[in-house]
């Protein structure tokens, strides 16, 4: 594939400014970050900060935190499927009008939009208006797991579908041809045919929402009313309101390393993940 | 061709399957647009509550541009996303270049530091680039900046790298050899072929700016407010109204845009596209 021709030798320096960027804002405060947290508050050195991460409260929020997620990635990927099916249904092409509809939601600020959201699942809100007026009783969700799992699905699904479905959409339909004519019914065509072409494109998605959705602290903060914990929230507290940076950057630098290691885990199945870019 | 052709019964099997279809688009496109129609009705609501109807009005918009804290958040925001996709754009496309022209083992190794700020949860991002900005500059609209243009980078390079894959090296040799020199087969051989990566990654780098808050927040310091940031310090308070209709412009506004950029009949690079398949 890289092209051994005489000028490629010195289009390697095209990339030395972003190399020295990459030093410069990357991996120098991957250090930095990495040196507040085995540093004691008092000074002197710690690996206090990191293990505090299994403290009964640390350890609780952190699991929250991996249950929102995965419910999270199970959700999105169940909705996007169907979706992606019915867009190649009704001929929806790469460029057309549903790709539109998914990435425009995105210029609306998301705070904004969240905050939406806890206007119509609180208790006097939209939906219950909605349902009490056609009969149905009342929900209480504001304020518990449910409505924070509603605003990450909600938050994150586009990163789900666009990956998906440009995966899908690159499918060739003579290959769907092809199993139909050997006598495959949809279900078949599904399971054999179009799910296996997506992977790609469903693992960039998993690493695009896994991560957002366990780490946002601003989602749990409006839907959960302030007592339901995410690992992010607890590490922005330690920085805004305990004001003990060294016990945030312990926890965040855990997060890192576990963050860090499901993600390779997910792309080294991923060879050829490349392919499907995140749009 | 062949489902019209087909029998009536495998025409309503198909037609009742367009339907199903269009169902459950229908359902998702009301869940993913049910929060910005609320949005919007209460930029038009003359209470200040978030519950109460308080009848039609077009007030907000008119005191929106008088306020002045909103009016600065909106440039910093702006100014912010455009010199930071723009810078993030000319250093990114160089390194796309550069990158794709190494060996494979540092091939690997600087994709891998590509990935980091994109697989890196947010908040770890923006705290360890603060932990670093206060040891050489005050926290203001530079540490924003250059936390933007950290984040944007990878983005530019992740969209421009199919493009140089796909791009022919021999047409850039052969202007060479008639004599173009560097900078110029660059510009007229090069830039061209890219040119659709290129924009691609710059309004990416630009959505993502505009968009993000985290990183914002822990870089920004006290005296600037990105629109994130400042919709974030209102939600104890409650967000003022005026904000609800600055959203609902740009929203409207990019609204227009896209589908000005996506309905606009482009025939030359779609046509460029199938042949190099």
């Amino acid at each position: 594939m890289i092209n051994r021709l005489k000028s490629v030798n010195k289009r390697i320096w095209l990339s030395g400014p972003y190399a020295v960027w990459v030093f410069g804002f990357t991996v120098i405060p991957l250090c930095m970050i990495i040196r507040a947290a085995l540093t004691a508050r008092e000074g002197g050195f710690t690996t206090g900060n990191i293990v505090a991460i299994f403290d009964p409260i640390h350890l609780k929020a952190m699991l929250f935190s991996l249950e929102i997620a995965a419910g999270c990635t199970v959700l999105c990927i169940l909705l996007s499927y169907p979706l992606v099916l019915a867009m190649r249904q009704l001929n929806m092409g790469k460029k057309g009008f549903m790709m539109f509809v998914l990435i425009l939601p995105m210029w609306m600020n998301f705070i904004l939009r969240i905050l939406a959201w806890q206007m119509i699942l609180s208790n006097n809100g939209i939906l219950n208006f909605l349902l009490r007026s056609a009969g149905l009783g009342e929900l209480s969700v504001a304020n518990t797991g449910a409505a924070i799992m509603i605003g990450v699905v909600y938050d994150y699904l586009p990163y789900m579908m666009l990956p998906i479905f440009n995966a899908v959409a690159e499918i060739n339909e003579d290959l769907i041809e092809a199993a139909r004519d050997l006598g495959a019914n949809g279900f078949t065509v599904f399971c054999k045919v179009i799910f296996p072409l997506s992977i790609p494109g469903l693992l960039s998605g998993i690493v695009m929402v896994f991560v957002p959705s366990m780490t946002s602290f601003v989602i749990s903060d409006i839907l959960g009313g302030g007592k339901l914990q995410l690992i992010g929230n607890v590490i922005e507290q330690e920085f805004t309101k305990s004001m003990n940076q060294n016990l945030g950057s312990g926890l965040s630098v855990s997060l890192m390393i576990f963050v860090l290691i499901s993600m390779a885990f997910t792309m080294k199945n991923d060879r050829e993940g490349k392919r499907s870019a995140i749009w | 061709m062949r489902k019209v052709k087909s029998g009536n019964l495998f025409h309503g099997i198909s037609g009742l399957k367009n339907l199903l279809s269009r169902c459950y688009i229908g359902l998702i496109v009301l869940f993913l647009y049910a929060p910005i129609l609320v949005l919007i009705v209460l930029s038009f609501n003359r209470s200040r509550s978030r519950v109460t109807w308080g009848g039609f009005t077009l007030e907000w918009y008119g005191q929106l541009f008088s306020n002045r804290q909103i009016m600065d958040a909106l440039v910093t925001t702006l100014v912010l996303a455009f010199l930071s996709a723009l810078i993030a754009t000319v250093i990114g496309v160089l390194a796309a270049l550069g990158i794709h022209a190494m060996r494979q083992r540092n091939y690997q190794i600087m994709m891998i530091f590509t990935n980091i700020p994109i697989l890196n949860a947010d908040i770890v991002t923006g705290i360890s680039l603060m932990l670093w900005f206060v040891h050489f500059m005050p926290l203001g609209f530079g540490s924003v900046l250059i936390a933007h243009i950290t984040f944007n980078i990878p983005y530019v390079i992740l969209s421009v790298m199919p493009k140089i894959r796909q791009m022919n090296v021999s047409l850039y040799e052969a202007a060479r050899d008639l004599g173009a020199n560097a900078v110029y087969g660059f510009f007229r051989v090069i830039l061209p072929q890219l040119l659709s990566g290129i924009v691609s990654g710059f309004f990416m780098a630009f959505t993502m700016s505009m968009d993000d808050f985290v990183i914002t927040y822990f870089t920004k310091g006290a005296g600037v407010s990105t629109l994130s940031t400042m919709i974030y310090g209102e939600i104890r308070k409650g967000i003022k109204p005026e904000m609800y209709a600055l959203s609902t412009i740009i929203f409207v506004t990019m609204f227009l845009i896209l589908l000005a950029v996506n309905y606009w009949p482009e025939k030359k690079p779609a046509v460029r596209e199938e042949q190099r398949f």
